[in-house]
């Protein structure tokens, strides 16, 4: 119970700098970054063996992070985590800035893992890395995050039957499952229900939870298959903290003007 | 007349192949990547070594190159090889992001290049595969022109190179004739004739014909300096550029489009530092088609008798 009060205070903490961080951008995507915040705290103070002051370290768990334009939330989890300083994350989408619009490891952020923002690439990238750490019997796990409107790319289905077909029990995918995405709900956009079942079908084990919760999420992390990849689909609110934009997909790729953020930032104190 | 003894008949596959698998045996980092034509592309020699470190991915070369990049994340150079018209474009975008911008260090075998693959027709047939691979940065793209040069060719980019690679290659047997004791410089053109009336400067299966029409030339009292130019980025300038002031005309000959190939980036180099006049023997905005190797070589003009008239047609637009 206290560690879960920890992890929501982290996570109303990363929330509170990705709207910061937007705001001064200017552009860039609110929703989903706020959906996600939970994820990203139980990830980085609770799950990863990681260690900001070394993030190079080999024996790290990493995250890849497939959903590129999300950036604001990782950038915002690495600084919470001390990966470099607060005030950095100002600098967001500006010239000349290590916190690329979509992450970009050549502009050398410490802790970002994956050069990446075309959708549909990351599973594989992650199951190199699983692939490698079999191979060389390294007891350690790799993450993969993505979009629910991500899985229409067809790469991803090509990423997941590899892992399946090598069994990779070390990998642990994570779909934010909001149901919208830019057109509107994944539904009808492009249906991808029954998707529990496609994921069983390609050979993982398949958890639920309330993505933003985080006493479900360290529980679904906790029944990881030994034996299988495994899959959580996080059940996630766009927009998750502020009331007001929850569930609304207008704000997918939209930042907050400087009204908005002082109103956002109040509903972040009042709500937690 | 060029010295070059034609010691035998041999696909560039192979020498891929040896070079993946003489790699490995020092080099316990090199892994395998098959995506369901291993034995095609000589890829069997490493994976029946050391099938430990080889990896099936079936018939997904998106996936191939996202994961291969995961490998190099990990410190490992993934070596993936499938027809070049696959290997270049189906997973164009995953070696633009995954591979590229990350300057992952993996090792793209593109096989089967030209038309010279034959009777498999148009859809096998890798034309363009030197155009979308060489836009892109971080990229290192080469080109050897035989079996022994594509051995070389392989090892240095397993030791030359940090971030990704594409070697293109062949299938047929080609003349095999470079030394097997050649220092390959990735960025350094070759020399393989000199002269001083025309430069030719040939990739792949056309350096070759371009060292017999050399021959065919100096017999008709015409000095060509043979350059083959097995590394298309990075692009040997210096070399380009003095061949263009000491010739005063280039013809450029590859087995592929001539739209944005090698001729294109040779004329990037000579149009910048020292514009002369300029041909290009290459596929002229077509696909291929149906044949045997040698029957297609000659429809399309990718022959010494095509390089020898071009060459004496482009002398006539030297200044004087």
């Amino acid at each position: 119970m206290k560690e879960a009060l920890f992890l929501i205070k982290k996570a109303r903490e990363i929330r509170k700098s990705v709207i910061l961080s937007l705001n001064a951008a200017g552009s860039g995507h609110l929703g989903g970054s706020l959906g996600l915040a939970d994820v990203f705290s139980v990830l980085y103070f609770h799950e990863m063996k990681h260690k900001p002051e070394q993030p190079d370290w080999l024996d790290r768990e990493r995250l890849i992070l497939s959903i590129g334009h999300v950036a604001p939330v990782l950038y915002a989890t690495l600084a919470e985590s001390g990966y470099f300083d607060k005030e950095e994350l100002l600098t967001l989408r500006k010239l000349g800035t290590r916190l690329q619009g979509h992450p970009g490891r050549d502009h050398g952020l410490p802790g970002v893992e994956l050069s990446a923002g075309s959708l549909g690439q990351g599973l594989g990238v992650a199951v190199g890395i699983a692939l490698m750490d079999q191979h060389e019997k390294k007891d350690k796990r790799t993450f993969c995050i993505m979009g629910d409107g991500e899985l229409q790319e067809g790469s991803v289905w090509e990423a997941a039957m590899s892992a399946g077909h090598y069994k990779l029990h070390n990998i642990i995918g994570i779909v934010d499952r909001n149901n919208v995405q830019i057109d509107g709900k994944t539904e009808d956009v492009m249906s991808l229900e029954p998707l529990a079942d496609k994921w069983r079908s390609f050979g993982w084990h398949v958890l639920e939870c309330n993505g933003n919760d985080v006493e479900e999420l360290i529980q679904a992390f906790a029944h990881k298959s030994d034996e299988k990849p495994t899959l959580i689909l996080a059940h996630t609110k766009m927009g998750c903290g502020i009331p007001e934009i929850e569930n609304d997909y207008t704000w997918h790729g939209k930042a907050p003007n400087g009204e908005e953020m002082e109103r956002f930032l109040g509903m972040l104190v009042k709500n937690r | 007349m060029h010295n070059f003894k034609l010691n035998s008949l041999r696909p560039g596959r192979f020498g891929f192949g040896e070079a993946i698998r003489d790699a490995a045996r020092i080099n316990d980092k090199i892994i395998g990547i098959g995506v369901d034509i291993t034995k095609s592309v000589s890829m069997n020699l490493f994976a029946d070594e050391f099938p430990d470190r080889f990896f099936s991915l079936g018939i997904a070369e998106q996936n191939a190159i996202s994961v291969a990049t995961g490998m190099a994340l990990s410190g490992y150079i993934p070596v993936f090889s499938t027809y070049g018209v696959f290997a270049s474009m189906r997973a164009a975008d995953q070696i633009r992001i995954s591979a590229c911008y990350n300057k992952a260090h993996i090792i793209i075998g593109g096989a089967h290049a030209g038309i010279s693959v034959g009777p498999d027709g148009a859809t096998h047939q890798a034309l363009e595969d030197i155009a979308v691979m060489r836009v892109l940065p971080n990229m290192t793209l080469l080109s050897p022109c035989d079996a022994t040069q594509a051995y070389f060719a392989t090892k240095a980019a397993i030791d030359q190179c940090n971030g990704p690679v594409y070697i293109r290659f062949g299938r047929e047997p080609v003349p095999d004739f470079t030394s097997l004791d050649q220092d390959f410089k990735i960025g350094k053109a070759q020399i393989l004739h000199e002269g001083n009336d025309i430069a030719i400067i040939a990739t792949g299966h056309l350096v070759w014909p371009a060292l017999e029409a050399a021959n065919i030339l100096k017999n008709e009292g015409i000095s060509a300096r043979i350059i083959n130019l097995h590394s298309i980025k990075p692009i040997d300038n210096q070399t380009i550029t003095k061949a263009a002031i000491d010739c005063g005309a280039i013809l450029t000959a590859e087995e592929h489009q001539i739209n944005g190939g090698m001729g294109s980036a040779v004329a990037e180099v000579v149009v910048k530092h020292y514009p002369v006049p300029m041909d290009f023997i290459g596929m002229e905005d077509s696909f291929g088609e149906s044949g045997q190797a040698e029957e297609l070589m000659n429809k399309y003009g990718l022959n010494s008798e095509n390089i020898v008239f071009k060459a004496k047609e482009l002398m006539k637009r030297k200044s004087k």
